[in-house]
């Protein structure tokens, strides 16, 4: 489960909703895996000012990640500024081992200026889309209700007394 | 037939959930095409756009988009292991009567086949209302479609060309067959032992299943009459956007309702 998911989590138990305390959901005793995605830098500038920052730094932060920095970044921080001078077409040419290789496709000049991901946009990719739980437990921090994480699948169904 | 049971949560636990459970992977292998409302709303929504699937199922309409966020949710583990391959969306285990989620958080809500399922007039609407309570608020009153938005999808009631059958004036609740042949039902006797309430029965282990036997479970539905989902999503404080017809289904979208 990827820790974006997290942003989008509380209890289960209705009552809990309303009290501060049961968001985030606390990860414990997790183990993490990394798994590759595609960045999409539109999605990220997109989803930026959906994020519960400060919420995400103290998960960050229970998960022994890389902290993240204090103040969220804007959207111009996820990008470099495409250079003015594009290089000439002809470089490609003279390179064809870099046109081959399947992670170097061919610049294709276009009226579309594509943008580059910045670090911190690849560092909050890594984070966010790249992190999953796969195994432990999200606790509530009202309540105190563990609700279990296996085969990374988080499982929220209560036990009847508590519906 | 169904009539002699109290309708409500230990029904719907019977007569739903643990048929859907039984039948996870039969039921996936032949749920792989979108139906093309639910597709072109999905398709329609920006990059980044963050989203529920209230009974995912499968996780079918999970891999419509891979530039928005989903997070599915399923009453049935075994739906959810088959959901959770779809990038870069994420499924879960709840029941959509207690969702896990911040309320007014998602940008969109879809709920495709599952209100159908629940089994008193105010468990439905009780539904209908935990989906539109994920959505967004509108920025004002006055401006009701600026906030989130939910498609919500039921079996309808008129279907005279289908299959079935059903019209006009038949009963609405009903329970329909699914027949499990064969190799589902090898893999139904193993499941079976792993709950932990079942005590296992000597010898069966070597329980011999014939590969031609069938076993049919039965379902639970209400089906849908002209109006019907409309007339729930106003009780659940919604304000429908567009509503239709789509093979055999009513579908309807739906914002929050602004406070009068
Ligand atoms: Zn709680």
């Amino acid at each position: 489960m990827k820790l974006l998911t997290l942003n989008f989590l509380t209890c289960a138990i209705k009552t809990c909703k309303s009290s501060p305390a049961s968001f985030p959901l606390h990860p414990r005793d997790a183990e993490l895996e990394v798994v590759e995605a595609d960045l999409n830098l539109a999605f990220l500038k997109n989803i930026l000012p959906r994020l519960m920052w400060d919420e995400l730094r103290v998960i960050a932060s229970e998960l022994g990640l890389p902290a993240l920095p204090e103040t969220p970044p804007s959207k111009a921080d996820l990008s470099i500024p495409s250079p003015t001078a594009p290089a000439p077409a002809t470089t490609l040419q003279l390179d064809p081992e870099a046109i081959d290789a399947p992670e170097n496709p061919p610049v294709v000049e276009s009226d579309v200026e594509e943008e580059t991901p910045s670090q911190t946009a690849v560092d909050l990719h890594r984070i966010l889309l790249e992190t999953c739980i796969t195994e432990g437990k999200l606790v509530c921090g009202n309540c105190g209700h563990e609700y279990a994480v296996k085969e990374g699948v988080a499982n929220f169904l209560l036990p009847g007394h508590l519906v | 037939m169904a009539e002699l049971e109290v309708r409500g949560e230990e029904y719907e636990a019977q007569h739903v959930h643990s048929v859907y459970e039984e039948i996870a992977s039969h039921f996936s292998s032949t749920r792989y095409k979108p139906w093309p409302i639910v597709e072109h709303f999905l398709k329609g929504l920006p990059d980044g756009a963050v989203g529920a699937d209230v009974g995912c199922g499968n996780g079918k309409y999970l891999a419509v988009n891979s530039k928005v966020f989903i997070v599915g949710s399923d009453r049935s583990t075994n739906l959810v292991q088959i959901a959770k391959s779809h990038e870069p969306h994420t499924a879960i285990v709840a029941d959509n009567l207690s969702l896990p989620h911040p309320l007014h958080s998602f940008d969109f809500a879809i709920s495709i086949a599952v209100v159908h399922h629940l089994s008193t007039p105010a468990r439905r609407v009780e539904a209908v209302k935990a989906i539109l309570d994920l959505l967004l608020r509108p920025k004002s009153n006055d401006q009701p479609q600026s906030g989130g938005r939910a498609l919500i999808y039921v079996w309808a009631l008129e279907q005279k060309d289908s299959r079935r059958g059903w019209d006009e004036g038949h009963e609405q609740d009903v329970m329909v067959p699914w027949v499990l042949k064969g190799g589902e039902k090898v893999k139904k006797e193993k499941g079976k032992k792993r709950r932990k309430d079942d005590v296992p029965k000597p010898n069966e282990e070597e329980r011999v299943v014939p590969v031609q036997e069938e076993k049919t479970f039965l379902r639970y539905y209400h089906l849908y009459k002209r109006g019907e989902l409309e007339h729930d999503i106003e009780e659940a404080g919604g304000l429908v956007v567009e509503s239709g017809y789509e093979k055999d289904n009513w579908w309807a979208t739906a914002v929050l309702r602004g406070k009068e």
